[in-house]
C-alpha cells in the first residue's frame, strides 16, 4: 500500500464534523463504492460490527435518491434517506440526509470530494448538521465519523486522571 | 455525553481542562496562566461544570476548580465504539476495492 490508511476526522465546528481517508483505487472505482448499491451491500454493514443490512437502494445520478435501511441483530431498523444534489462521478458528492425514524431531526449535508492523490484515491467527507442536537443524535445512532484527533488529546490526558 | 464533547470542543475549555489536570486552581490562577480575562474563565467554567467536568471546592477563603475524570473517561469509551464502527466499513472497502481489482483483471483475460 503506497500510503497508510488511516481514518483521521475532526469536529470543524458543533454542527460540522469532517473525515478523510486514503484508499488503494482509483476516485471513480471509490467513488462508485459510494454510490452504487450493488458496491455498498459489500462494504457498509461489515460482519464484524453485527449490523444487519435490509435494504439499500440508489438511484447514482444527479437529483436521485438513496435508502439505507439497518440496524443491530433483534433491534428495530433505522434507515437514512436523501438526495444526490451534485453528482460528478470520481470527484464530488453532495447529498442531503434523513435518519429515520427520527421526524425531529431535520436534514443533514454531506459534501464528499475525491481527489487522486498517491496512486490513490483521498476522500475527504464534511457533514453539516441541522443543529448540534442532531448532531449528538446522528452519533448516538452510529453516524459519527471518528473524531480520531479529539480521542488522541483525551487519551493524552486520561493516564493522569 | 454530549455535552461533555461540546464542552470540550471549544478550545480554551480544552486548556483549562489540560491545565485542571496538574491540580485544582482558582479562577484568577487560570485565567493568569492561560492568558484568559476573569469573566472569559468564569463563562467557560460554568460550561465545564455544567457537563460534569469540574467541581468547586473551598479552599481557605477562595473558591478553587478541580477536574473531574469520569465524564473523560466515559466519553473516551463511547467515541471509541462510534470510531470501531467507521473502521471496519472502512476496512471492508479496503477489501471490495481489491476484489474489484482482481474481478476487473479477471474479466479481461
Amino acid at each position: 500500500m503506497a500510503r497508510d490508511s488511516v481514518t483521521h476526522s475532526e469536529r470543524v465546528s458543533d454542527r460540522e464534523l469532517v473525515i478523510t481517508r486514503w484508499f488503494a483505487a482509483k476516485p471513480e472505482l471509490v467513488f462508485d463504492c459510494f454510490t452504487q448499491a450493488d458496491l455498498l451491500r459489500r462494504w457498509w454493514a461489515p460482519k464484524k460490527l453485527g449490523v444487519e443490512l435490509y435494504d439499500m437502494q440508489t438511484e447514482p445520478r444527479l437529483g436521485g435518491t438513496y435508502y439505507f435501511q439497518f440496524g443491530p441483530k433483534g433491534k428495530p431498523p433505522v434507515a437514512f434517506r436523501g438526495v444526490y444534489k451534485e453528482f460528478v462521478r470520481g470527484e464530488r458528492l453532495v447529498y442531503t440526509q434523513k435518519f429515520e425514524p427520527n421526524p425531529m431531526a431535520g436534514e443533514g449535508l454531506i459534501t464528499m470530494t475525491f481527489t487522486a492523490e498517491d496512486g490513490g484515491t483521498a476522500m475527504r467527507s464534511s457533514e453539516l448538521f441541522p443543529s448540534k442536537e442532531v448532531l449528538e443524535f446522528a452519533i448516538s445512532s452510529g453516524m459519527e465519523k471518528g473524531m480520531r484527533e479529539t480521542l488522541e488529546q483525551l487519551s493524552a490526558l486520561l493516564p493522569e486522571l | 455525553m454530549f455535552e461533555t464533547f461540546a464542552a470540550l470542543a471549544e478550545p480554551s475549555r480544552f486548556r483549562i481542562v489540560e491545565l485542571l489536570r496538574g491540580g485544582a486552581r482558582t479562577v484568577n490562577e487560570i485565567g493568569a496562566k492561560l492568558d484568559l480575562a476573569q469573566p472569559q474563565v468564569s463563562k467557560h467554567l460554568r460550561v465545564l461544570k455544567q457537563a460534569g467536568l469540574v467541581e468547586v471546592e473551598p479552599r481557605a477563603q477562595q473558591r478553587v476548580y478541580e477536574l473531574r475524570g469520569k465524564p473523560l473517561r466515559e466519553l473516551s469509551q463511547w467515541l471509541e465504539r462510534y470510531r470501531k464502527i467507521w473502521d471496519a466499513r472502512f476496512e471492508a472497502l479496503d477489501e471490495l476495492l481489491v476484489d474489484l481489482e482482481k474481478e476487473k483483471t479477471h474479466g479481461k483475460r
